[in-house]
């Protein structure tokens, strides 16, 4: 019955975005307010019904009704019960409802917390974001119906592939999803406004929050799906450049890229023709996204040939979404006012270079995940674009971006000064010279590039701080009035500086453990030892752990100092799934610091001997914990008074304020 | 038909890869160590060849990372050539003749791939050449406002401007 209700649900929803992305665009074009006035209570109401049907889905999945296909493909009353909740995403029908549940509670919070937009505009955007969900909630009950039912219930389920039992798939979809679909809130905006036709610096105040918040759940969702690759898989890889990794790293360069040049149109007006594609682009890489990850043309251009009905609908999706978009901007960015000039050597200058190489970065990763699928359609030559490409394009466009970072925020608005830019970052550029120079000294014919990668790290991040150290004049005026200056600064500076400091920690952590990891691959017998960097390792046997819906054999491994000194145990470990006959490597991480010693297990040999592999990873948790700090940057800048959603303005305007507009 | 069931769940998770649920149905880790040769600056090599080729029943994995028994294979070849006293290139050249230029995992530069190769500068070209012209009819169009002001108006404006 609740599986019925939720279909049920789901098709209501269906009939409201319907109605929700018809009537407010008649009555903007008509200027008839009741139409109008449809628009929130739509959204609303649309919510509620998704938000029914997926809480439905999600009944099935915590009471285990096997009755229900999905929910027995997935689960297994055996799990404990987040995973039993977690398994509602964890495949594909389950994970396009939390798509289209996300979608409508973005489309519902604009509906709730938009009361200062204007009111077509918002009608507008609404009925945008009605297209995008009627699309895919038809998607859904056309071709990926999660309520479908087995005449003969089984007793038992399938249970959840292994790799996603873990504490990861709870965080990392939802996370990617918010970022992905709350791209989807400044596609909206943008084509409300190319359907007005007009466009100001507000458009700009009001998609940055959305665009701010998604930037976020992205960022985050990326680092916590590479640190679980990372921990999850057993070598220690943390990125891959496998073609689903770099669907979420497309929408992230281009949001990325939006996130700056809406920057540049709120403050000054420019780049808003600009500022529109981006917007338009970053949710059109989501939905890319989503149809190379759910079409199943990853796998082999053949699969998508031989059960096309998903793949052909998505792709019609992203046909009129991207196609119509793009067509619509052709025509209509025209007739947009362009305004706002500025110097080449100015903020404004520097956030055009940091946009000319995020887009160029994101073409980059574009062509490489494509190019061998268009090339083997077209062509039935394979190739294989993989690390080796991405890392020798990828790169040189990433060292440039970072050698500026430092610069944009110490320039000013309009004329920029690059000599006394430069001049302040004496010190970071100091402190990167010596660390260049302690690498080469201290490394052991490790890479040649390393130490300037290390140069680069601590200057990004010595830069951040110099850029609010001349905010806050803390060299120049005493410590109490310095004090007092960083309280006033805007959180929005603070967010900004936060953010590139992070971006330094994350790079600082990859150039690091690329260049001096260590890796030791043995095969050993109980009372064997291995040693590795500082460490010694001495291997006491296996032993059988019974867990709740699987099997562990795991080796003890007691860590010394190789001068001696007991550091603790390691039990890395073989799980056996019986549900699927499926076994996973449950690495073992001891941390040093934020540096991790990292152990997996091979099976073991007849003969007794296991074949272990341990590496050593220096500094490798600063890679995940920079996207942490980029979070904490983000959030700093969201929760600046400017824009908040709903903030009441100040009473008075300031009167530099009043006079430059 | 493990390999199919695992494919499957995983388009899910949208970081982790498809090939890296391959791995947990088989037994081994990738290299092991009685692949590995006795001298270390060969095994170097052999590692380095490693990272750039393609375990070809895997998704995007290298024979580096990956446990399948073909990448195995793989890297024991690798390592005869070497100790046959192949050059880097050779080896390459050895399998690419032999599996196809899918081993690869940076493709080679030739017509069929030019436009993959020629896209990222090509991209940062056109954008700095149409950053350039954007700038300068920009600038054409304001330039008469701005050479409005007269030598005494300069002046005073420097003036103001100093008082400010």
């Amino acid at each position: 019955m609740i599986a019925e209700l939720g279909h049920y649900a789901l098709m209501l929803a269906f009939g409201l975005a319907l109605i929700q992305g018809s009537m407010p665009i008649v009555g903007a074009r008509s200027d008839d307010p009741t139409l109008l006035s449809v628009a929130a209570p739509a959204a609303l109401a649309q919510f509620v019904f998704v938000a029914l049907s997926f809480g439905a889905l999600a009944a099935c999945y915590v009471t285990s009704d096997f009755s229900v296909l999905n929910v027995y493909e997935n689960s297994n009353s055996a799990m404990p019960l987040m995973y039993r909740l977690t398994s509602i995403w964890g495949n594909h029908e389950g994970s396009m409802m939390l798509w289209v549940f996300i979608l409508a509670l973005f489309g519902a919070l604009v509906a709730a917390f938009g009361g200062n937009l204007p009111v077509k505009l918002k009608a507008n955007a609404l009925a945008v974001q009605a297209w995008i969900a009627a699309a895919f909630q038809l998607f859904i009950l056309t071709t990926s119906n999660p309520f479908l039912r087995i005449a003969d219930a089984p007793l038992e389920g399938r249970d959840l592939n292994p790799i996603l039992q873990d504490p990861g798939l709870a965080f990392h979809p939802p996370l990617l999803y918010l970022g992905y679909v709350g791209f989807s809130i400044a596609f909206s905006f943008a084509i409300a406004a190319l359907l007005e036709g007009r466009i100001d610096a507000a458009w700009a105040r009001w998609v940055r929050p959305w665009v701010l918040g998604a930037w976020m759940c992205l960022t985050l969702g990326i680092a916590g799906g590479s640190y679980w690759a990372y921990y999850e898989l057993g070598w220690g890889g943390y990125w891959f450049w496998d073609p689903v990794e770099n669907a979420s790293l497309m929408p992230w360069l281009a949001g990325t890229a939006l996130l700056h040049s809406a920057v540049v149109m709120e403050k000054r007006g420019a780049l808003k023709v600009w500022t529109i594609l981006l917007a338009i682009l970053a949710f059109s890489l989501s939905l890319i996204g989503t149809f190379l990850v759910r079409s199943g043309v990853l796998t082999s251009v053949h699969v998508f040939a031989t059960d096309p009905r998903r793949g052909i609908f998505i792709l019609a999706i992203l046909v009129a979404f991207i196609g119509g978009a793009l067509v619509l901007y052709a025509w209509r960015a025209p007739l947009l006012k362009q305004g706002g000039l500025f110097a080449p050597i100015s903020r404004e200058g520097a956030l055009v270079l940091n946009n000319l190489f995020l887009t160029c970065a994101c073409a980059t990763v574009f062509i490489g995940t494509l190019y061998p699928l268009a090339l083997e359609a077209l062509t039935g030559a394979k190739i294989s674009v993989g690390p080796p490409f991405f890392n020798a394009t990828f790169g040189p466009l990433f060292v440039p971006l970072l050698l500026a970072m430092p610069f944009g925020p110490l320039l000013g608005w309009k004329r920029g000064d690059l000599l006394g830019a430069a001049q302040r970052l004496t010190a970071g550029a100091f402190i990167a010279a010596v660390a260049i120079a302690a690498a080469f000294a201290l490394q052991h014919g490790g890479p040649v590039l390393a130490p300037f990668g290390v140069g680069l790290a601590l200057f990004v991040m010595v830069g951040a701080l110099t850029d609010l150290a001349e905010r806050t004049m803390i060299v120049r005026v005493p410590l109490g009035a310095a004090l007092r200056r960083a309280a006033g600064l805007p959180r929005s500076a603070w967010g900004g500086a936060v953010a590139h400091f992070g971006i330094g920690v994350t790079l600082l952590g990859i150039v690091v453990v690329t260049a001096w990891g260590a890796e030791r691959i043995a095969a050993l017998k109980p009372g064997d030892t291995i040693e590795l960097a500082h460490y010694r390792l001495s291997f006491d046997g296996l032993f059988n752990r019974p867990g709740p819906n699987y099997r562990d054999v795991v080796g003890r491994f007691t860590v010394r100092r190789t001068n001696g000194d007991e550091l603790g145990v390691m039990e890395p470990s073989r799980r056996t799934f019986p549900a699927r006959n499926m076994a996973t490597t449950e690495a073992a991480l001891m941390r040093r610091g934020v540096s991790q010693l990292y152990l997996s297990l091979g099976d073991p040999a007849p003969d007794g001997t296991v074949p272990v592999r341990l590496y050593f990873k220096p500094l490798v948790l600063l890679i995940w914990l920079g996207a942490v700090i980029m979070f904490v940057g983000g959030g700093l800048s969201l929760s600046d008074r400017r824009l908040r959603i709903g903030a009441p303005r100040p009473a008075k305007l300031p009167a530099a304020l009043q006079a430059a507009e | 038909m493990v390999v199919k069931i695992v494919a499957r769940g995983t388009r899910t998770s949208l970081l982790v890869a498809f090939c890296l649920l391959l791995l947990n149905s088989l037994p081994l880790l990738a290299v092991e160590s009685k692949e590995m040769l006795a001298d270390p600056a060969l095994e170097a090599r052999a590692r380095n060849l490693s990272k750039e080729l393609r375990c070809m029943v895997c998704q995007n994995q290298s024979i580096d990372d990956s446990e399948a028994p073909l990448a195995h294979d793989l890297r024991v070849l690798v390592r005869e050539r070497l100790k046959a006293g192949d050059s880097d290139a050779q080896v390459m050249n050895f399998l690419v003749a032999r599996y196809g230029e899918f081993v690869l995992l940076r493709p080679l530069l030739s017509w069929h791939t030019a436009a993959l190769w020629g896209l990222p500068p090509a991209a940062l070209l056109i954008g700095v050449v149409a950053i350039v012209v954007i700038v300068r009819r920009r600038r054409r169009v304001q330039r008469p406002e701005a050479a409005n002001l007269t030598a005494a108006e300069e002046t005073r404006l420097s003036e103001l401007l100093r008082e400010g």
